[in-house]
């Protein structure tokens, strides 16, 4: 078969000893990088780019490494949120409900090795899926002309905005904002500048890298600024760790279920991670029924959140590598990385890239085992690391931020926007407007407007093109749903609230 | 409540100004049939929108911090402004200190941990940087 022949060739380069090395080191980091508070998925990611591009890996080696973080990050998100009752990242939110209580119990260290074995159960079957769905998804995808692209980034925005946020007004705000930014430089097709105010700076345009670093982690300090780190580091012991058989032999089924759940939940384009543990949470919850004592500790409410976390972060794998269009935030972090390195996610880069694209996936095959391998013998290690105190780890993240934005460019204008941007995402947060769609608007806006100019070039300037195609309509339809559905569900889709001591 | 038309109003007029700055983007001769325009004017019209309603319909006020936190704030921001202008003068080292120690004490008040944090983190990412990762660093002011 296809797969099988193809991934034979991702295998000959995910085990070069470079390549894995790269993805021990990449699984490592996203693992202290999930386990810290601060410091997400996103943030994560973003702060590494620039360092990673500076460091001149070509496009495979900084994929692989960047992918490994990833995942790790999305395996090591449930560390603080078993042990602190914090969650690392936002999508490990859910694993606080269960995780916690069972650690209080006294069962730290099988909260801790179940929700590990959770993780890699979910993440090997959507890298399996990926593996599957992917090229049959890319194959599809060639019929996707630019009347199409266009409405799949209008359903990227709509669903992001129905769904990630509590208020579509706010969320269609920070689209606007992010593809203002986009349309800022020197516009591709007449070679003008636009919008610039007449700066020269901003000539080459808003660097999304800039963006991001800005938004996602420079705004977490102003954050911690103003709770003092007050908010973090009583926790729960760990004593021994032991592998609870019987616990992981109980749950197999909601394993399952989850990743199935978690894994649709993530190819649906601006869902993403925190709806899949999200929905993996709720259904094994109804599924159990009242008296099953979710959220008090049981197994089935930490495995279920862990499976469906994982296996959205590999769903959204599958957008974003053929088509381009992101299913969460971290994943418009990577796609960020793939615009730097100049690779255009699509269709295409399955047939004319196919070592990236096979290469990647042999070595999430590969990061997944590393990753059950360090986070369940190895989770003591980690453990440690979460005692980093938020005043040396904040500054440091911080540091970091300014060394590889400046690194790339060497200019101190791109900090001064960098800070900008730190300032507007605190602003964002404290008012309830999400920041993704922003990013999300920076990274595609130049598409999309590529898309419906060429669009209108076909069809000479005549408007209902954008709605000819059987593909566009249905594409409309759901973006549309995605957007307005979530105002009628808002009652029934409300998210648990956190447990306070 | 407040705090949500605030800041719709301003970004509205943001974007009318946005508009207005589209309306004068230069169209080359040989232009498609949208033109560098129309898309930038789409996103102000929809930005505008979506603002006039977080002004009619605002959400709960969030809860802003005191005066202290937003002065503590501040003082970072300008911490920060004052490190992007100085990283390539002063060299790495120096500003990356004082620069780490004050966020450090920003986010926990006590001079020694953050005296610290400030000299460590500066020599510390310095040798990771320079010698780990092999980036171009400069550590003291050149002459």
């Amino acid at each position: 078969m296809d797969v099988f022949s193809n991934l034979a060739l991702g295998f000959s380069i995910a085990l070069s000893p470079y390549t894995l090395m790269l993805a021990v080191v990449g699984c490592f980091l996203g693992t202290i990088i999930g386990a810290l508070p601060g410091l997400g998925p996103s943030n994560g990611v973003a702060i590494l780019i620039p360092i990673t591009f500076t460091l001149g890996l070509d496009a495979t080696s900084a994929l692989v490494l960047m992918t490994a973080v990833y995942y790790g990050a999305m395996y090591g998100g449930r560390i603080s949120s078993i042990l602190l009752n914090i969650p690392g990242d936002e999508p490990a939110l859910m694993t606080t409900l269960d995780g916690y209580p069972m650690a209080k119990a006294g069962r730290a260290g099988d909260a801790l090795v179940l929700s590990g074995f959770a993780s890699f159960y979910g993440a090997l079957f959507a890298t399996i899926g990926l593996m599957f769905l992917a090229p049959v998804l890319a194959n599809v995808a060639y019929l996707f002309g630019p009347a199409e692209y266009f409405a799949l980034y209008m359903l990227a925005f709509a669903t992001l905005g129905g769904m990630a946020s509590n208020n579509q007004a706010k969320s269609a705000l920070a689209a606007c904002l992010g593809l203002g930014i986009a349309m800022i430089g020197v516009d591709s097709s007449s070679g003008l500048p636009r919008l610039t105010g007449g700066s020269l700076h901003l000539y080459d345009g808003v660097d999304f890298l800039v963006a991001i670093v800005g938004l996602f982690a420079v705004a977490e300090v102003f954050f911690f600024i103003e709770s003092h780190g007050k908010n973090s580091s009583i926790g729960v012991k760990l004593d021994n760790v032991r592998i609870p058989w019987r616990d992981i032999y109980l749950t197999r089924w909601t394993m399952f279920r989850s990743s199935v759940v978690g894994f649709i939940a993530g190819i649906l384009p601006g869902a993403g991670a925190s709806l899949g543990s999200f929905m993996a949470y709720m259904s094994e919850k109804s599924l159990a029924g009242e008296d099953s004592g979710f959220g008090t500790g049981v197994p089935k409410g930490i495995a279920a959140p862990e499976a469906g976390n994982n296996a959205a972060a590999g769903g959204a794998l599958v957008p974003m590598l053929t088509l381009g269009v992101p299913g969460s935030g971290t994943t418009a972090v990577l796609l960020a990385l793939l615009m730097t390195l100049n690779i255009t996610p699509g269709p295409t880069l399955f047939t004319e890239r196919p070592e990236v694209v096979w290469g990647l996936i042999a070595s999430l095959l590969i990061a997944n085992f590393v990753l059950l391998l360090m986070n369940v013998p190895m989770v003591k290690i980690f453990v440690k690391i979460l005692m980093v105190p938020p005043w040396i780890l904040l500054p440091g993240v911080t540091m970091v931020s300014f060394v590889g934005i400046y690194s790339l460019s060497g200019s101190y204008f791109d900090l001064l926007l960098m800070i900008a941007f730190g300032v507007l995402g605190y602003i964002l947060r404290k008012l309830d407007i999400p920041t993704v769609p922003v990013i999300l608007g920076i990274l595609l806006g130049g598409h999309m407007e590529d898309a419906l100019r060429r669009a209108m070039v076909i069809s000479d300037g005549e408007w209902t093109y954008l709605f000819s195609s059987p593909i566009t309509i249905g594409l409309w339809i759901a973006a549309i749903a995605g957007f307005v559905a979530p105002m009628f569900l808002r009652g029934v889709l409300k998210k648990p609230q956190r447990i306070t001591d | 409540m407040a705090s949500d038309r605030i800041f719709g109003l301003v970004t509205a007029l943001l974007a009318l100004a946005y508009i207005a700055s589209a309306f004068q983007v230069q169209t080359s001769f040989l232009s498609d049939p949208v033109g560098p325009k129309t898309f930038p004017i789409l996103i102000g019209v929809v930005g505008a929108v979506s603002a006039m309603f977080m002004v009619l319909r605002p959400d709960p006020e969030p809860e802003w911090p005191g005066m202290r936190t937003l002065g503590a704030l501040a003082i970072a921001v300008a911490v920060l402004v004052a490190y992007a202008y100085t990283l390539r003068p002063l060299g790495f080292l120096l500003p990356t200190a004082v620069a780490a120690g004050v966020l450090s004490y920003q986010i926990s008040p006590n001079p020694r941990t953050a005296a610290i944090a400030g000299v460590g983190l500066s020599l510390g990412l310095f040798i990771l940087f320079k010698f780990v990762l092999d980036l171009g660093l400069v550590p003291f002011p050149a002459h």
